[in-house]
């Protein structure tokens, strides 16, 4: 079980994607790469199926808001090959307003919650999911929790006012 | 109830009958609701809903300092908080890059192994118990007894234990702590004899478990299973094997693989498992004959909370006391992922950092959340009877499962 180092993965990747995908980072040894939504489904069954990366493993879907961004929602996948032990982190940025990404549920079964959850507090609309509903929170909220203008507190409360407590 | 799909369309001449089993049904072990379509006692389909104690941790943690945030860990898996809390712990420690004396790497690896004894005693006690067999789960919950006592002499609390700090333990282990940790590895080997010798070839157990539910290799990986369940249909990935953290490179053990991923692999897998930790913790208390015994937290002033009398006495510790509280340290600008081999599997911390005091993003890779989510596919033609020990046998814990 040797480890693929991070530039013959890179390369192996730019091999078949060329500029499609760009390189972000080596943060503590995890490769970290970014791409758009257009190519991101070829690029987990390329990473899954080739034979000598076979990032057969799914560990993580995620997402992250940077509201002063122009593409505000990252999406984050995390890939573990077990053959080789390598990870590998994939971003992908979308405009807000225009959510939309394929889902990967074609590629793993796993997926599906994973979306689930980041579709319910980031509103990322995974085209093609077969249950896109929300998982945590109540069918009925509105809002997406985890976008960073989401309060932490309700700012209507009244209990926490400086008077109750003789201030 | 909008847009919950209760099925209607596969059943036009309305025979079959619905059963809505929990949120609160005893036989649960927790706060899970499947809304299953039952022929008979065969499960035809089933929905399930999760969230009903969801409390919106990672958006907390964004608010919170790092060192206030491992209690939030605590409230995951609380049947073996301590490894959330190690992991939270490594997670930070990664990011700032301190790197622990190796007497703090072993007393984590001895309070981790003692977290996943007990997590597997109530996984494998509760099957016995939902299969007919109340015994066993009465012997093994007398040791998940004395480890919560170990842990009481370490950190002073039992459940959500809080236990140590980023770089260390809060303070050393006391002669009584280790004195219940030998006494533990005096009884406990017996007792988990005993409970094997119950179980593993009694033939209404091993009826009642055997190709229930079994599960190929390419189904739980292409479902992102991990831990024992992941090995117990034969895939021999263990975090502590694979990236080693806190010195587990260090330590001889066996990672254990079941053949054909049904309860009764998993049950074993379970067992073999209790063995190897305590193995490991033999080995560890060897280990820490040979260091100093006065090291338990690494020389990192910046990030350890300097003890409460230093603070009263001495200029310095209140100095760093102050800019810990405050948040007046600079932490580097990047984004690090820590697993650990929690015990249902790899628990993974995703954390962006912005330089800040409190996490940008902070999110748990929960290994319960996702291994739930084959349980209403997977029951879909098994006996109601059957799905139930199914449940067990995952161990899913609602903490973690809802975050």
């Amino acid at each position: 079980m040797v480890q693929i180092p991070n530039e013959e993965l890179l390369k192996r990747i730019a091999e078949k994607f060329d500029q499609q995908v760009t390189l972000v980072g080596e943060p503590y040894g995890l490769l970290t790469v970014e791409t758009g939504r257009e190519q991101i489904i070829d690029l987990l069954t390329f990473l899954k199926t080739d034979d000598a990366l076979r990032f057969i493993f799914l560990t993580d879907i995620t997402a992250i808001h940077y509201p002063e961004q122009e593409k505000q929602i990252g999406i984050i996948y995390h890939l573990h090959s077990l053959t080789t032990n390598t990870r590998i982190r994939i971003k992908v940025f979308l405009a807000d307003g225009d959510v939309h990404i394929p889902t990967a549920t074609t590629v793993w079964e796993g997926a599906n919650w994973m979306e689930r959850e980041t579709y319910d507090f980031f509103g990322v609309i995974f085209d093609g999911h077969p249950d896109l509903r929300r998982i945590l929170n109540v069918d009925d909220m509105t809002a997406f929790p985890m976008r960073k203008e989401f309060p932490l507190e309700d700012p209507n409360r009244v209990d926490k006012k400086d008077y109750f407590f003789g201030r | 109830m909008q847009n919950h799909p209760v099925y209607t369309d596969n059943d036009p001449q309305n025979e079959l009958s619905t059963l809505n089993l929990g949120p609160t049904h005893p036989a649960t072990h927790g706060v899970f609701q499947n809304v299953l379509q039952l022929d008979g006692e065969r499960i035809v389909s089933g929905v399930s809903t999760i969230g009903y104690i969801h409390r919106a941790f990672e958006k907390i943690a964004e608010h919170r300092p790092f060192y206030q945030i491992t209690p939030l860990t605590d409230r995951l898996n609380y049947c073996s908080s301590p490894i959330n809390n190690m992991g939270w712990h490594m997670t930070v420690e990664k990011l700032l890059g301190i790197t622990t004396p190796k007497r703090v790497d072993y007393l984590r690896v001895i309070i981790m192994e003692l977290a996943r004894i007990s997590d597997h005693i109530i996984c494998n006690g509760v099957l016995g118990v939902d299969t007919g067999a109340f015994t066993g789960f009465l012997y093994m919950m007398e040791h998940r007894e004395s480890i919560y006592e170990i842990y009481e002499e370490i950190c002073g609390s039992r459940l959500t234990t809080n236990i140590g700090r980023i770089g260390g333990f809060e303070r050393n282990f006391n002669t009584i702590a280790f004195a219940k940790l030998r006494a533990f590895l005096k009884n406990f080997p017996v007792t988990l004899k005993e409970f094997e010798s119950l179980f593993n070839r009694n033939r209404i157990f091993v009826d009642r478990t055997k190709d229930v539910a079994a599960v190929t290799a390419e189904t739980a990986l292409s479902y992102s299973w991990t831990g024992p369940l992941l090995r117990a249909a034969g895939v021999d990935y263990d975090v502590r094997a694979m990236n080693p953290y806190s010195s587990y490179e260090d330590f001889d053990f066996e990672v254990p693989v079941g053949t054909n991923g049904d309860v009764y692999s998993r049950f074993l897998v379970r067992n073999e498992e209790m063995w190897q930790s305590l193995r490991i913790i033999e080995q560890a208390l060897v280990k820490l004959e040979k260091e100093p015994t006065d090291i338990f937290h690494a020389d990192v002033p910046e990030f350890y909370l300097p003890p409460k009398e230093e603070v009263y006495n001495n200029m310095e510790a209140l100095i760093y006391h102050f800019k810990i509280v405050m948040g007046e340290i600079p932490t580097p600008n990047t984004e690090v992922y820590h697993s650990v081999e929690g015990a249902n599997g790899e628990l993974g911390f995703y954390l962006v950092n912005d330089g800040g005091r409190s996490p940008y993003r902070l999110h748990f890779r929960r290994p319960s959340f996702i291994n739930y989510q084959m349980y209403a596919p997977m029951s879909r033609g098994m006996l109601l009877s059957d799905a139930i020990i199914n449940m067990s046998s995952l161990n899913v814990i609602a903490g973690e499962l809802d975050a």
